[in-house]
């Protein structure tokens, strides 16, 4: 018999590609998260590929912050033009607006949090019974222990102690009226999987990755873009560098790198160089040891 | 790194399975970090909380016990799972936890793994829970088990110390069905043998537990003779460029099929021939385990989720009345007589508890026919009917067609994993 073998790559993307089918068949209502970053890119992508050459059957979502660089929102419409799928967003200022929630103040205020509320509400509100997300096991050590399928009750919490076991490629998505799933389809891809994929496929992604001349300024040793959403100290100095972003999220808690990669082949270099993990510059998980998993408990992405 | 030497890894998933205190995380600890998977704050965040919690040295521990609780106790309650690679491969820890309550998550590891790493602690030599590791290995057919004899220090590097705890596995896994199994003697804490080889065991020839990962041959661990194709979704784009397309999506679950080849549609049986493969938007010539692709078909043909696609020349059981090795995952007992929903490949079915035919005392082997209660953590064989006839294999000849789940109906938990006999 002759002898068949895929690279690890190949094989990461078939098994996407089925957890992405299997929702796509056990569930009436879903819909895929995007926050603009690299992670929900290739998500997506992988979500085209699976059902090529009929149109992606669901929706995305985009948790509109308010705090958003500029440059993810620009490459999110083009997106969603160049691939006709269907996009809604929900406003976390809509949240604000209505007493859902009530903003943080303060030099470290961030919209990060607030966001699940206006993940929930928007889930509840389209009856979505099944939410993917481009959440990686290496990311964090809580995410570490998250099934593929993730079983959410009707306050859409997650309860880490009590998941169902996994096995094979059997998922099960039965639940009841009420409750719903969260899906992570890319779970065994690593940051450097992505990037290796991105580069294999070709794959657009946002100007923020490379290396590029921003106004930044240092606060507990990240930097931070200088932006209307941030407010300085009077000890803090922006000055101009030569940086890019190893992950995207709300511009209040996503730090940059001094970097000159300016193509995929260099950040592939400098991600196999480095020896600080990507969340390293994410200030939403600095603020405790267990800051992911609080927010998951309580139905974050 | 160059891009095109990490392009040609191959993507290696075990488990590690090993009793409280054997060292299983700081060998994961010392994987890790030795193949520069952990990084510089990571480092300094286990190296904070060890002196938060009064530890002399760092606790590599720390870095694989995830949840609140499990730091808080000091045990881990759930599969992590674990990444690292080395120019080779690209790896998955399916890391399980080793106490007794906890069976379900070491079935849960396994049941995706090609290889099983397990701890045994030099100075206690095989206990119950390696018999029990073993078992399950064996039962959940991992093609490579690894057994690491671990703390090789505390015995003075003793080499009649090694031999012996050889000569005991062996002994009674004579009775177990694994294929391919070694014997490495380590020291996680120290490193020997673990990515680098020991100076203090000179007597021992064999390859280092990094090199054992990176080398085993895993090609042939899928089932390559029966191809199978369960089918997962029907694609037919709602588009003039595509009016007649009708494109079966699935993951290749056994075997190769190509184009023009003569093939069989379940449950139908009707047969038709392979007009095209695709892959995204290309098509393709062939599709072999584990690629995802669609199937376009001659005929237009019932086919929908739940059916398979098979070779017209290679048979497949069919069947209402199944035997199947269960292992019982809920602390809700298993209701004999009683009915549940069942998952098998992408069919979604029912079944009937006819009878228990004996259950396995996990830590002797033996059998019993008489106990017929089924509780959490038990394995045992068990008769099912279903509402409709199942088309599957064996497990042992195919770890797809051959599996399936058991959920109770009034919770949607999944209370069993079996292996159809």
């Amino acid at each position: 018999m002759k002898r068949f073998s895929i690279n690890h790559l190949r094989e990461l993307e078939s098994e996407s590609m089925f957890v992405i089918r299997e929702v796509a068949a056990q569930f009436e209502n879903p819909v895929m998260l995007f926050s603009g970053g690299k992670d929900s890119i290739v998500m997506f992508h992988l979500a085209r590929k699976a059902f090529a050459p009929a149109r992606v059957p669901f929706p995305l979502m985009h948790i509109d912050t308010g705090h958003n660089f500029q440059e993810t929102i620009d490459f999110r419409d083009w997106l969603v033009e160049e691939s006709g799928v269907q996009l809604v967003v929900r406003y976390v200022q809509d949240s604000i607006d209505k007493g859902r929630v009530v903003e943080e103040t303060g030099y470290n205020a961030s919209r990060n949090k607030l966001q699940t509320v206006t993940l929930l509400d928007g889930i509840e509100e389209l009856k979505f019974d099944c939410a993917m997300g481009g959440g990686r096991r290496d990311e964090e050590k809580a995410r570490a222990k998250e099934r593929f399928f993730s079983h959410r009750d009707e306050f859409g919490q997650w309860d880490p102690k009590n998941q169902r076991p996994e096995l094979w490629n059997l998922f099960n998505g039965k639940k009841n009226m009420g409750e719903h799933f969260r899906v992570f389809p890319i779970s065994n891809w690593t940051e450097m999987d992505v990037w290796q994929y991105i580069l294999m496929e070709n794959i657009a992604i946002p100007n923020l990755y490379f290396s590029h001349e921003r106004e930044v300024f240092v606060r507990d040793g990240v930097l931070y873009a200088k932006t209307p959403f941030m407010q300085l100290k009077d000890s803090e100095q922006p000055e101009k560098r030569i940086v890019r972003f190893r992950t995207i999220g709300d511009a209040t808690c996503t730090g940059a790198v001094e970097s000159y990669a300016s193509s995929i082949e260099e950040i592939i270099r400098e991600v196999a160089a480095t020896r600080v993990t990507e969340r390293g510059s994410r200030a939403d998980d600095k603020r405790s040891e267990a800051a992911m998993e609080d927010r998951k408990i309580e139905g974050y992405f | 790194m160059d891009s095109s030497t990490y392009l040609d890894m191959e993507l290696l998933r075990f488990t590690t399975a090993g009793s409280v205190d054997d060292g299983k995380s700081t060998l994961i600890g010392r994987l890790l970090f030795d193949s520069k998977a952990i990084f510089q704050d990571q480092l300094e965040a286990i190296e904070r909380a060890s002196i938060k919690k009064g530890e002399e040295h760092v606790n590599l521990a720390l870095l694989t016990d995830g949840l609140r609780a499990e730091r808080e106790q000091g045990i881990t309650i759930d599969v992590a799972y674990r990444y690292f690679h080395t120019p080779k491969r690209k790896f998955i820890i399916a890391d399980t936890p080793g106490h007794i309550q906890y069976t379900r998550n070491m079935v849960t590891g396994a049941s995706t793994a090609n290889a099983a790493v397990i701890l045994v602690d030099a100075r206690h030599g095989v206990i119950e829970q390696t018999i029990r590791h073993a078992y399950i290995a064996s039962l959940l057919r991992i093609p490579h088990v690894i057994v690491c004899v671990n703390k090789m220090d505390l015995v003075a590097f003793a080499e009649d110390t090694f031999n012996r705890i050889q000569k005991q596995f062996m002994d009674f896994s004579a009775n177990l069905d694994i294929q391919d199994v070694r014997f490495i003697p380590i020291s996680a804490l120290l490193g020997d043998n673990v990515v680098d080889r020991s100076k203090n065991m000179d007597w021992y020839q064999g390859p280092t537990l990094m090199y054992l990962l990176e080398n085993l041959y895993i090609s042939n661990d899928n089932n390559l003779l029966d191809a199978r194709f369960p089918v997962q979704y029907v694609i037919r784009p709602q588009v003039t460029e595509y009016h007649d397309y009708r494109g079966y999506a699935g993951r290749v679950a056994s075997g190769t099929f190509k184009v023009g080849d003569k093939v069989k549609v379940l449950p139908s049986g009707f047969s038709s021939t392979i007009k095209q493969i695709d892959f995204g938007k290309e098509s393709i010539e062939s599709a072999s385990a584990p690629q995802s692709v669609t199937m376009v078909l001659e005929d237009d043909l019932d086919l929908s989720r739940g059916g398979m696609i098979i070779p017209i020349e290679n048979g497949i059981n069919q069947s209402q009345d199944i035997d199947v090795m269960i292992c019982w995952l809920s602390e809700k007992p298993m209701v004999l007589g009683g009915k549940y929903a069942l998952k098998h490949t992408t069919n979604d079915l029912r079944c009937l508890i006819k009878e228990v035919k004996y259950k396995v005392n996990i830590n002797t082997l033996e059998k019993d026919y008489d106990d017929k209660s089924i509780g959490l953590n038990d394995i045992a064989c068990i008769s099912l009917r279903t509402t409709k006839p199942l088309f599957f294999d064996a497990y042992r000849k195919n770890r797809i067609t051959g599996s399936l789940i058991v959920i109770d109906e009034a919770t949607n938990i999944t209370v069993g994993a079996g292996m159809i006999q």
